[in-house]
């Protein structure tokens, strides 16, 4: 039999691999919440996906050195940051990785280039100067170097947080949801300009995200927490697009989540009828196992919807809905239109051209058409 | 007036506020920060001198001068005097009774620096006495200000410990409330009026910073 020999050193270790392996329990309200999670990050973009309490912050608290884990190691670029067995645990402000925190904490007494130029205390004057303007140039936000935190929007200040990390050339990034409160346009402009700055460091970048957008945006490997444990991991067509998972269903593939009442089933015809919350609005939706009155949550992709500029006939579709398009988003080649149809909201996608062809504007009247077997029944 | 009162008791007021300053600032810190579960029976020592009647304190800190208590003995065999009726003694003394004065708006400023801020510090780099320096120190002048003020203020108008532990010595121990009441005393109301005025106004101004400066903390705005 042959003997391997040290199969380790046949796939050499990347500068700047992130190993975590960490498992900690802390108690939560519903219980002793149990993290325990094991992965590596390359350099790129890998996202951590999940409902909000699945862990992801805990996560990335960990590796940042803000948290102890109970248990476990966490190494960067064959670095030990933390070892519970060989007793090692470097402090936070030793490990050289950047870290943007989901409210930004940005430093209210210091103006832009000052909260920019906070981590560089270790060069000269000048140096300092030079650097953080460099970063507030690439961040587009030189003009508003002598303001503060409280004078300036949200967009920028996500900018702000962004250059005042990565001035300090971490060795690896966090981001925790740092484009949540923002809106479609500062949001992918921002990814573009964190993409120029990847494609020169190259550098292992842990991205926490509810956001399907931002995971197809971003993601070249998607790691899915649920309740504190890995539950997908690869690329992000193969783990969103494949929503057997119930918080990738969830959160994944559906811009449209509502929820709903049972109102009849029709067992004959394998359908049952739901009304929308809050609008007086009734879809036909697949049979599931549910008493009339019982509340469930359906999801509708926005790719799964059509737009019918006059009342469509002769169609299999059993959702037929009048509605005003309240307007109209264009994005990286689609169009994103939001219709209202009494009081409920469908983001539906649409190509360039269709918009064209139909000359779709806000304000116009159509008709929003939905399979019964686009409407997906989410378990609660 | 009597200047030489007057100067004693701006003396003493400026050494203990910043001496206050100084021991002040690490205890409310550590107030501000630790989460050791017995905190409150040392936040309740300090401020006791808020509610001690002056002659508990005062009397209890004579006991601890003395010649027969080992800080006593010590500083004797150290300078050859007992503490008890120096202007020493008397600043061991006004430190004690304004202790709460300084330490307790520096423990609120600390502990009202957002917590995220220190952890945006420390991913930057900052080692914790950097990050207290250049982020906690700056965002707590406001309390910081306050602290040292009344601190100033408590210890001018002290009377009772100042009796107890200085006596009224001339020029040693006798400082401005002491000589008032020396004055009533001796019936010399004028005077006595002339020196409580200046007093009154310098307390009153010294208060009035102490509210300006907070006013102006409290309203954040594009204008700063």
């Amino acid at each position: 039999m042959e003997v391997r020999t040290a199969p380790a050193l046949a796939v050499p270790q990347t500068s700047s691999e992130l190993e975590v392996r960490i498992r900690k329990r802390f108690p939560h309200p519903e219980g002793t919440f149990h993290l325990h999670v094991h992965f590596r990050a390359l350099a790129g973009f890998t996202i951590l996906f999940g409902a909000s309490g699945a862990g992801k912050t805990t996560v990335l608290d960990c590796i940042a050195g803000l948290t102890d884990p109970d248990q476990g190691r966490i190494a960067l670029g064959g670095e030990q940051l933390y070892d519970s067995d060989g007793k090692r645990n470097v402090p936070a402000w030793k490990r050289h990785i950047g870290y943007v925190l989901q409210d930004l904490a940005l430093f209210p007494h210091l103006t832009a280039e000052e909260n920019v130029a906070y981590g560089l205390r270790q060069f000269g004057a000048a140096e300092r100067r030079a650097r953080s303007r460099e970063m507030l140039e690439a961040f587009r936000i030189d003009r508003l170097r002598e303001r503060r935190p409280a004078q300036i929007s949200g967009g920028e200040r996500q900018r702000v947080a962004l250059a005042r990390t990565l001035v300090t050339e971490p060795r690896a990034l966090l981001l925790d949801e740092p484009l949540a409160a923002l809106d479609r346009p500062t949001r992918s402009s921002i990814v573009e300009d964190l993409r120029r700055w990847n494609q020169r460091y190259r550098i292992p970048i842990l991205f926490v995200t509810h956001s399907v957008e931002e995971v197809f945006a971003l993601g070249e490997e998607v790691i899915v927490l649920e309740a504190g444990k890995i539950v997908a991991q690869g690329q992000p067509r193969d783990v969103i697009d494949a929503p057997r998972l119930e918080t990738v269903a969830q959160l994944a593939g559906f811009e449209n989540i509502f929820d709903a009442t049972v109102l009849a089933g029709h067992e004959d015809r394998g359908t049952m009828t739901c009304r929308i919350g809050t609008a007086s609005l009734d879809l036909e939706t697949p049979m599931i196992r549910a008493e009339a009155g019982s509340q469930v949550r359906i999801g509708i992709r926005a790719g799964d919807i059509m737009l019918a500029t006059e009342s469509p006939r002769g169609l299999s579709a059993r959702n037929i809905l009048p509605g005003a398009i309240q307007k109209l988003e264009s994005r990286a080649g689609m169009i994103s239109a939001f219709v209202n149809c009494s009081g409920a909201e469908f983001e539906v996608h649409l190509t360039l051209a269709a918009r064209e062809a139909l000359s779709l504007s806000s304000g116009k009247n159509v008709w929003v058409v939905i399979k019964t077997h686009s409407c997906h029944l989410l378990r609660q | 007036m009597n200047w030489e009162a007057f100067w004693l008791t701006v003396r003493l007021a400026s050494l203990v506020s910043v001496v206050l300053l100084v021991i002040g600032i690490p205890i409310a810190y550590w107030i501000a920060s630790s989460r050791w579960r017995w905190k409150f029976l040392v936040e309740a020592a300090v401020a006791l001198p808020i509610v001690l009647p002056p002659t508990v304190l005062g009397f209890y800190v004579l006991v601890a001068l003395g010649s027969r208590s080992p800080l006593g003995r010590w500083w004797e065999s150290l300078t050859g005097h007992t503490l008890a009726f120096t202007f020493e003694g008397l600043v061991i003394g006004s430190l004690l009774y304004s202790l709460p004065f300084a330490v307790q708006p520096f423990a609120a400023a600390f502990g009202a620096v957002d917590p995220r801020l220190l952890r945006a510090s420390a991913s930057l780099g900052q080692s914790p006495v950097q990050t207290f320096r250049r982020v906690v120190i700056p965002l707590s002048t406001a309390g910081l200000v306050t602290g040292f003020t009344l601190s100033f203020a408590h210890t001018l108008g002290e009377f009772g410990v100042v009796l107890m532990v200085g006596g009224n010595i001339p020029g040693v121990t006798r400082t401005v409330s002491i000589d008032i009441y020396d004055r009533v005393q001796d019936a010399q109301y004028a005077s006595a009026n002339q020196t409580a005025l200046v007093l009154l106004v310098i307390s009153f101004v010294l208060l009035a910073i102490v509210y300006g400066v907070n006013r102006r903390a409290g309203m954040v705005g594009p204008w700063r």
